[in-house]
């Protein structure tokens, strides 16, 4: 057919349509109603021609009238007068003899979704639901709720829904399933269907009737239902076992999710559920569609959590085919990690091995990070496999080893012997960015060990005219500076080389201002510098990966069978590496310069893969200034939504009880200060964001420079010795707000505890924050009329004011740091 | 609850589109291929979301098929029921290709609008669909050559004819009603093999098979598949003395009556128009028999700098079977060039893939109890010692016609009541490699 232009099209099939011979001619006549929805299928407009699909409408052959109304339903709303001329012949239709008339009729009457027509449906619709024919009854029984849709402010009617809960004792499996579907439309502002006893037993009992997609459509509605004793409890389990191993896996899923909902409090007959569902989700594993494979495969992950021994017999069933795709691969491998133990380890790392050379570079370095894991638990064999990938001397597999080793030496402190001789000589393979970061990070921290350091590190500062990557930058600078520290003679000139070059001409912001903090560190002197550099250099206690505490059922349950473990990919398994040092990422950089553009505050990504800046340990060296004890983590991170509800939740509460004022809510504690601080709003936000994650306080947005007010949302948790050594962990979310008229800028903290209310302390507290109310309202007072300050509100609880302190001393630090800086 | 579906074609064109619920636009199709293109390879790609609308796609016989929905879907039904409409319209038009789609659209939309009310799956029985549906199916042939051959000389039959051409199952189910002659039934034993053999020999296998049933009979009447009387599930069950077909885990369709299962091994059914699965079954980590190949590598590098490989392939089938288009695919270093080759036979041929990094070593047929060997000589900029490492792991695709790994068979085949008229049952078995892995 030669190809049209639409406006071509719709007037030669117009003329056809209308010509009297074609309409004469039942072959000929459809073979044009065809040309016409094959046209709009491809998406010409052809709605021009509704006027004579209408007429069309009116013929005995069943195909045509099919083929009119997949026209009709499409364009009825465009035209709702015209709609109105179909719907005598839809009318006479439902009261063909022909049971496939009146259901087809009645389902495009209800399909046009015009609210004009309603008053003409509605009469159909009632005949319908007594209709002999059961395929009628299910039209019908949806068609109501079409029609409850169509107008979603409209009285329900209470006849309509009587004679719905009725017609699930139709005979007719899909008509009680439509019953249920529509009944759950229709009510939903009353929370769906009612699901009493006997509704329960009676769906329980007609389950087998229903196929597949009936099945999991009644058990995913009796989630809602609450046996009253246990004895009924165990007869409804009992009668789902069959369906627990069914061969078809929604059935599966979908009855594993019920049990799991019903036995949320026994949680050794969800344990005995997840045992017999092994078998039909491995069988899913193995299906020939991928994206089933895949589903199962995500399941199999969530399932791993509460049962790591779960699939432990069946680890070469997550072998890699070879022609999976590479997305299919990554699972399986962070499946096969999960399974290492002391008898597989040998043949897993084997297999492991063969896809390290995979020609798909992501299946490669995701199998040589996985190598890295299992690592944690077996690091002699998996830093020999790493070792000779050396070797291979390509780019990508030695980006992906040093990055792995990087990882592994932060939890197992007790590889980097292996892992500083294995260094040597890799830097002339290494192109991108991560791994050369990975590389300077390894030299800053192991740099005496490593004798070529100094000359490696010159290479890296002689071309950092032209190096395009402001991680790589970064991490220069602090390796330069740590390196210098242990050996001076050797890194002294390259340094002040570095130092003036950052300085005088790098023209990125961030760098530069990272530069400047060196340099004046420096001035105070080198012991000075020491504390702040010289941190941890690894922190075995995220190393454990075999004898994982298994996770409680209910953690997860709630998202088995959804969209969600499809979702939640790699990310997950990268946070888990060590966040502390994962490096710059140049996406969230382009997201800041966005966020700068725009007038809003917009929330910055802040997941783990971002920045953050492997210099943790000069938190513990600031705060030691501070009488307490106290250190500031980044980890866990906190996702934005997650702070958004913190902050949201707590806002309320400091909205309605005024600034400045000290109050005891359930489970945290809200206080208000102040801190003089001058011209801090001038200061560009990545330096606010670098000088920040150098004490390990995150920052998860902020307001373009020179707008006011100007905002800054943190966050940070504290690690606080408290007495007898427990330590205890707290979150911090906090606002540092600017509001340009009163020439004031307030810093609004907000800390909760994680570990919750403690009851017993409820009334000490209440006591010692009576009269913390005292003083900061005393602080605020004298202070105000001020310009430029910065006030506190902080919120904790139980009160642990030394915490609160420290953390406090350090923002203060940072800010003062920073203004001065800019003066 | 399935607000829209549609089907694209790998190109992006938009070939079926169906809008259930009428809660989000037509323009959702285009954002869908943006973001699906957009994807790079390590993504997962099943599910998508643009703003408050999920996608849950499956990609069959080169085409999408995309359902959106706005409430979360459970994942597993969503994906089997885009693979069961997929199931349906290769039943309906006879195969699953762009252009089948674009020939059919009439059937698949009528076929849809019965399939899904309201967003909501009403049935994907055919049984209850061949009822309603009233569309005939277009089905178009690729002209091929082969469709000649079964015709003898002055179009006399031959003796091939007694065998169904591999395109007899290809055909729309509703073409027996009005053709009235062909009234067929094809039972498929299919596994599919899965295996490791790692250089020091340890090795990993799983078997998973299926037994399917593509039924053109006009009348659906009993049927009863009688499988081998030794078949035996799981790792206790052993009957007899003979050589057992063992599996591991069996499951079978609803509709298979397994009263006589348990005595006879014999499996009743009613079956309905169409494909469907009966039986399936695996086996892991056990293989009645040898691998079926094992490779013999010797990899060395030459004076010159060049890279030779000398691999020998033994094929362990019995002797009367063979596989056929056989291709092995021998990764190869970084860095390789140019390729020459000594091949044991000239109907075989090899190939260097510069994209996949591989050299492509085709045998279109490999009879059991033989063994071919070839030479590869790989120039290679830059060999190194290590360059060895890169070589491997061949992975071997193939298909064994007439044989089955476990040793499944169909010992009989009866329908009752006895069809009227002619009526043709054909039981085929086929092995295929699902991933056969030979590491170096």
């Amino acid at each position: 057919m030669p190809y049209l232009g639409s406006e071509d099209t719709v007037r030669e099939l117009r003329r056809s349509l209308s010509n009297p011979n074609v309409q004469s001619d039942q072959l000929r006549y459809r073979n044009t109603i065809l040309k016409v929805i094959r046209a709009m299928s491809q998406g010409v407009d052809v709605s021009g021609l509704f006027s004579e699909m209408v007429k069309a409408c009116a013929t005995v052959d069943i195909v045509q009238k099919k083929l009119v109304y997949v026209f009709l339903c499409s364009y009825a709303t465009l035209n709702p007068e015209l709609s109105l001329l179909v719907i005598n012949t839809l009318r006479k239709d439902c009261q063909d003899p022909n049971p496939m008339v009146r259901s087809l009729a009645l389902r495009n009457m209800t399909n046009l979704r015009l609210t004009s027509l309603v008053e003409y449906v509605e009469q159909p619709l009632t005949a319908g639901l007594r209709d002999r024919a059961a395929c009628v009854r299910r039209v019908a029984v949806l068609g109501w709720a079409k029609l409850h849709n169509l107008q979603p402010n409209s009285e329900i009617d209470a006849a309509v829904v009587n004679e719905l809960y009725t017609l699930l004792r139709d005979p007719d499996p899909v008509v009680m399933v439509n019953c249920l579907r529509a009944l759950e439309e229709i009510l939903k502002e009353e929370g769906g269907v009612a699901i009493n006893k006997p509704i329960t037993h009676h769906l329980l009992n007609r389950l087998k009737e229903s196929d597949v997609w009936g099945q999991c459509e009644v058990l995913k509605i009796l989630q809602r239902y609450r046996p009253q004793s246990e004895d009924e409890l165990f007869d409804i389990l009992s009668l789902l076992d069959a369906s627990l191993v069914s061969p078809h896996p929604p059935v599966m899923a979908a009855t594993l999710s019920l049990f799991l909902g019903l036995c949320s409090g026994l949680p050794a007959v969800s344990l005995a559920a997840l045992e017999r569902v092994r078998g039909p989700l491995l069988a899913a594993c193995g299906s020939v569609s991928r994206e089933m494979r895949f589903t199962a495969l995500c399941h199999i992950q969530l399932l791993l959590r509460s049962i790591p021994g779960l699939m432990g017999a069946h680890y070469k069933r997550f072998f890699c085919g070879y022609a999976e795709p590479a997305y299919i691969k990554q699972r399986k491998m962070q499946v096969l990690v999960e399974l290492v133990n002391d008898e597989n380890v040998a043949m897993l790392l084997d297999e492991l091995k063969g896809y390290c050379t995979d020609v798909n570079t992501d299946t490669a370095q995701a199998a040589i990070s996985a190598i890295g894991r299992i690592g944690r638990s077996y690091s002699d064999r998996c830093l020999e496999i790493l070792t000779g990938l050396l070797g291979l001397k390509q780019e990508h597999i030695t980006s992906a080893v040093v990055q792995t080793m990087r990882d592994l030496v932060w939890v197992c402190p007790q590889c980097s012997d292996t892992v500083c001789v294995a260094l040597e000589g890799c830097e002339e393979t290494l192109q991108d960015s991560q791994g050369r970061q990975a590389l300077l990070w390894l030299l800053a921290v192991y740099g005496e060990r490593i004798s070529s350091a100094p000359y490696t590190l010159e290479v890296f500062i002689d071309g950092v005219r032209s190096e395009a990557s402001l991680g790589v930058k970064m991490e220069l600078l602090t390796t330069t500076m740590r390196l210098f520290l242990c050996r001076p003679a050797e890194t002294q000139d390259m340094l002040g080389r570095l130092l003036h070059y950052c300085i005088e001409e790098e023209t990125d912001m961030c760098v530069r201002d990272q530069a400047l903090l060196y340099y004046r560190l420096l001035h105070c002197g080198i012991e000075e510098t020491q504390k702040v550099l010289q941190g941890r250099r690894s922190d075995p206690s995220l190393g454990v990966l075999i004898g994982r505490p298994a996770e409680s059922i209910s953690q997860w349950a709630c998202s088995f069978n959804t969209l969600k473990p499809l979702r939640q990919s790699t990310i997950e398994s990268a946070s888990r590496g060590s966040p502390e040092h994962v490096t710059f990422d140049p996406k969230p950089n382009t997201d800041l310069s966005n966020t700068l553009n725009c007038s809003q505050i917009e929330k910055l990504h802040s997941v783990s893969d971002s920045t953050s800046e492997c210099t943790d340990s000069s938190a513990d060296v600031l705060t030691s200034s501070v009488a307490a004890p106290l250190s500031l983590s980044l980890t866990p991170a906190l996702s934005p939504e997650e702070f958004e509800r913190l902050w949201l939740q707590q806002q309320v509460l400091h909205v309605e009880q005024g600034a400045e004022k000290l109050e005891k809510e359930e489970d945290y504690v809200f206080l208000v200060e102040r801190i003089r601080c001058p011209v801090i709003v001038h200061c560009s936000p990545q330096s606010l964001q670098a000088a920040m994650q150098l004490v390990n306080i995150q920052t998860l947005a902020f307001t373009p420079l020179h707008t006011l007010p100007w905002r800054v949302y943190l966050y940070t948790h504290t690690q606080h010795a408290q007495c007898g050594g427990a330590s205890h962990s707290t979150l911090i979310v906090g606002e540092l707000l600017y509001t340009g008229e009163a020439n004031q800028r307030v810093v609004v903290v907000k800390k909760c505890m994680d570990n919750g209310n403690v009851e017993g302390r409820q009334e000490e507290q209440v006591e010692e924050e009576a009269t913390a109310t005292g003083l900061s309202g005393r602080g605020s007072v004298r202070r105000y009329g001020e310009e430029e300050e910065v006030k506190v509100t902080l919120k904790q609880q139980p009160r642990d004011s030394k915490a609160l302190k420290g953390f406090l001393s350090i923002l203060t630090t940072v800010l003062h740091t920073l203004s001065s800086e800019r003066t | 609850m399935i607000s829209q579906l549609f089907i694209l074609s790998s190109k992006g064109d938009h070939l079926i589109y169906k809008d259930f619920r009428g809660e989000a636009g037509s323009d959702v199709v285009s954002v869908f291929y943006e973001k699906v293109t957009a994807l790079t390879g390590d993504q997962p790609p099943v599910v998508m979301s643009h703003k408050d609308l999920h996608f849950v796609h499956v990609r069959q016989g080169g085409l999408y098929w995309v359902a959106t929905t706005r409430l979360t879907p459970p994942p597993f039904t969503a994906i089997e029921f885009l693979n069961r409409f997929t199931a349906l319209v290769k039943d309906y038009c006879g195969s699953l290709s762009e252009k089948s789609v674009q020939m059919n659209f009439a059937l698949i939309y009528e076929l849809l609008d019965e399939v899904v009310d309201y967003g909501y799956i009403q049935t994907t029985s055919s049984d209850v669909l061949k009822n309603f549906i009233q569309t005939e199916s277009v089905s178009f042939k690729p002209f091929s050559l082969f469709d000649l051959s079964n015709v003898g000389l002055f179009g006399a039959e031959t003796q091939q004819s007694k065998v169904a051409p591999s395109s007899a199952a290809t055909r729309p189910i509703q073409s027996s009603r009005e053709q009235g002659g062909k009234s067929e039934i094809f039972v498929d034993v299919i596994e599919r093999m899965s295996v490791v053999i790692g250089s020091n020999f340890w090795m990993k296998a799983d078997i998973e098979g299926e037994i399917r049933v593509k039924c053109f009979l006009p009348s659906c009447s009993e049927m009863r598949i009688g499988l081998n009387e030794e078949f035996s599930i799981g790792k206790s069950q052993l009957r007899g003395y003979g050589a057992a077909v063992r599996v591991d885990e069996c499951s079978f369709h609803q509709a298979v009556k397994l009263d006589e299962f348990d005595s006879n091994r014999i499996l009743r059914l009613c079956p309905s128009q169409g494909e469907q699965t009966v039986m399936q079954y695996q086996l892991s980590d056990a293989l009645p028999s040898a691998p079926p190949f094992r490779l013999f590598p010797t990899i060395e590098r030459d004076s010159g700098g060049r890279l030779l490989m000398y691999l020998k392939l033994r094929c362990d089938l019995p002797p009367k079977s063979a596989a056929i288009n056989l291709c092995a695919t021998i990764p190869v270093p970084r860095g390789s060039v140019s390729l020459s080759q000594e091949l044991s036979s000239p109907d075989q041929s090899a190939e260097l893939k510069l994209q996949s990094r591989a050299i492509d070593w085709q045998i279109p047929r490999f009879p059991g109890g033989t063994q071919l060997s070839a030479l590869f000589k790989l120039e290679v900029s830059g060999l190194s010692s290590s360059s060895m490492l890169e070589v491997g792991p061949v992975g071997l695709s193939f298909e064994l016609p007439q044989l089955t790994s476990t040793g499944l068979q169909i010992r009989f085949l009866r329908l009752s009541p006895v069809q009227p008229g002619p009526s043709q049952r054909w039981v085929r078995y086929v092995t295929h490699s699902d991933s056969y892995i030979i590491r170096i």
